[in-house]
Order: C-alpha cells, then structure tokens, then sequence
C-alpha cells in the first residue's frame, strides 16, 4: 500500500466514524427515519394533548415520560394509538381515566413511526418498531 | 445660537424621546362596538360620552353548583374562554397554557379565570368539578361555567365574540375558536389571544401587568 492510500483510507475511515457518531449509538438509518416522520405525526396529532415534551396535563392527560408503563406495554400501544383508550390507567403513580379518541385512520407505516418517535423520545430508549410488529400486534389488540 | 448648538439640542431631544419610549406605557385597546351618549355634567353643559360594548349581565351554575353572575368578577379582571371537557383536540392545550397564567397570578386576587362549556349535555357542574380538580385548579379564583346552549352561545358570539357550535358531522363533538379573551374591572374586552399559540400567549402574558398597571392608583 502506497502511503497515499493509506492516508486515504484514514481520512474515510474518521469520516465514516463520525457520520455514524453523529447518528447516536445503535440506531440505524431506518429508525432515524422512522423517529422524524413520527415526531411530525405526534405534532399533528398528539401534542395538544400530550405536551410538546410529553408532559401530559396535569391528572387529566397521562404524560408519556413513564418510561416503565412505556416499556411494559409495548406491544399494546399499537392498540391505544388505534383504536383508542377507555377506562382506568396508572401512570407516574397517578390514576388517569379520561378517554383517548381512536385513529383508526391511521396506516401501518403511521403507526410504526409514531410509536418509534413516542418509544425513543423523552427519556424513552426502546428502539426500532417496524411495520411488521404493527401487523403482528395489531392482531392481538383486545377491542 | 450657533448651529452646532442648535443640532446637538435636536440630538439631545431626540435622544430623549427614544429613551422615554422604551418605557413600557402603552395602553391596551378596548374591542367591541362604540355608541356614544349626551350626559349633562354638573355645570349643566351637556358632553358627548363613548360608550363602550360590555359583557353583559349573565348567570351560570359553576363547578360547586352555585351560580355565578357579574359580580362574582367585581373588581377582577379575567381571562374567559369557550371549552368542553371531553375535547380531543384544542382545549388540553388551552387549558395547559392559562394554567401557566393561573400560577403566575395565584396569590393576586385581581386576576381570575372563566371557562365556559360549550357541551351543555355532558358538561354538568359535578363533572366540571371533576375535571377542575384533575387540572388543580378547583378554587374560586377559576370559575368553571355551565349554562343553557342558548345563553352560553349567545354570550360567546355576542359578548366575548368567540365562534362556537355544534359539530354536524360528529355526534358529541363542538367546534370553536380557542380564543383566551382578556376582560378588564369595566366588563370591556381588552384583547384575544388564541389559546392555542405561543407566541399569543405570551403576548397575553405581557399584557396582563399593562391592564393591572391602569387600576394602580
């Protein structure tokens, strides 16, 4: 290897690193994706209610900082985006139980992204939800 | 005097005028429509008077199921607004940025709030009272109003010139203006700010102390 090729394949190599670095850790180009488009939807159609940082409204609206309840329903939430909430919830240690309106307009790919931006944002850090998982969980929604 | 004399002067007062202006007194403008009146003063000359649009008398049952009426906001200004509590889309918003105003304004008695609901079906005292103490605000200082449709429709376009209806095309659904309106200790509008705007807010949040500033002495 000349030594022109190796300064090269330096210069790439650190390009590269911190474009990836850039990117945050672990995340792909997919999900990056997913998380912007996502964050548009939730401006759309969530944020007057839930709060531009997810902090909810006060014991009316659940904020969506509850990185436990986030977790330990993660594959229901694709049910509540769709077909909407009714009855008893705890979240934050508080009881909330207003009604949440359905979205049955919303497409698989809506879904996915939404749930990718809800899951990644505000100190939530679950990762890549795909239109697959929608397919699949959406089956089991109990509506 | 020398004219170099005489352009530092119009520099000097230029300068003056533009320091003066910093100051905050401006005024807020009264909305509505304007009559005008003869009245005869002591002297016994007679002066035409501006009569300015008021909000009129009106009574409504609050979140206790008392009624309310004119004089609960003697010697108050408040902040009125048009809501319904199972409203999906501009109300939690609303709500979440008067409730900023509502802390702000917690110890100082001049300052109230007015939330009228436009679901006269659902809407009943106890279940605004519910949703006043889920927002934390259940206290006097912000009064929850229920009415017939018609007085409460009637006041909103007429008096406080909010636009509110019934959704057609949605059973259990109302549209309206989320206008947070600014009413003065004379019953007059002193401005609209959309309720669902940050900026507007803000404004709201800056014109507060204007108002307050015109009952100080």
């Amino acid at each position: 290897m000349t030594r022109n090729q190796l300064l090269w394949s330096l210069v790439f190599g650190t390009l590269i690193s911190i474009i990836y670095a850039c990117r945050g850790e672990g995340t792909s180009l997919e999900q990056d994706m997913y998380y912007t488009n996502g964050r548009d939807l939730y401006v759309k159609h969530c944020q007057n209610c839930h709060g531009e940082k997810g902090e909810g409204l006060e014991d009316l609206i659940p904020p969506l900082t509850d990185t436990t309840y986030l977790k330990a329903n993660r594959k229901q939430l694709v049910c509540f985006l769709k077909y909407g909430m009714d009855g008893k919830i705890t979240v934050d240690g508080r009881e909330f139980v207003e009604k949440m309106p359905a979205h049955e307009e919303f497409t698989d790919i809506d879904l996915a992204q939404l749930i990718v931006y809800i899951t990644n944002s505000n100190g939530n850090k679950q990762g890549m939800y795909s239109t697959k998982d929608v397919a699949i969980d959406l089956q089991n929604c109990k509506h | 005097m020398k004219l170099s004399s005489i352009s530092s002067c119009l520099l000097f007062a230029a300068a003056l005028s533009i320091l003066t202006s910093c100051k905050d007194d401006r005024k807020l403008p009264i909305y509505g429509q304007r009559d005008t009146k003869s009245v005869t003063l002591a002297d016994g000359t007679t002066k035409v008077d501006t009569v300015y649009q008021t909000i009129p008398a009106f009574s409504f049952l609050n979140q206790d199921s008392v009624y309310i009426n004119n004089n609960t906001f003697k010697d108050k200004i408040y902040i009125a607004d048009f809501f319904f509590t199972s409203c999906p889309s501009i109300c939690p918003i609303m709500h979440r940025n008067m409730k900023k105003i509502y802390d702000d304004y917690k110890n100082d008695p001049q300052v109230s709030f007015l939330s009228h609901t436009i679901d006269f079906k659902y809407d009943r005292p106890y279940v605004l009272k519910k949703y006043a103490a889920k927002l934390g605000v259940d206290d006097k200082k912000w009064q929850f109003a229920y009415g017939s449709k018609e007085d409460v429709y009637k006041i909103a376009e007429n008096s406080y010139l909010v636009s509110v209806m019934e959704d057609s095309t949605q059973k259990g659904m109302y549209v309206h203006q989320g206008w947070l309106v600014l009413v003065d200790k004379d019953k007059r509008i002193r401005g609209s700010y959309d309720g669902t705007d940050e900026k507007a807010v803000e404004q709201l949040r800056k014109d507060i102390p204007v108002l307050l500033a015109e009952y100080k002495d």
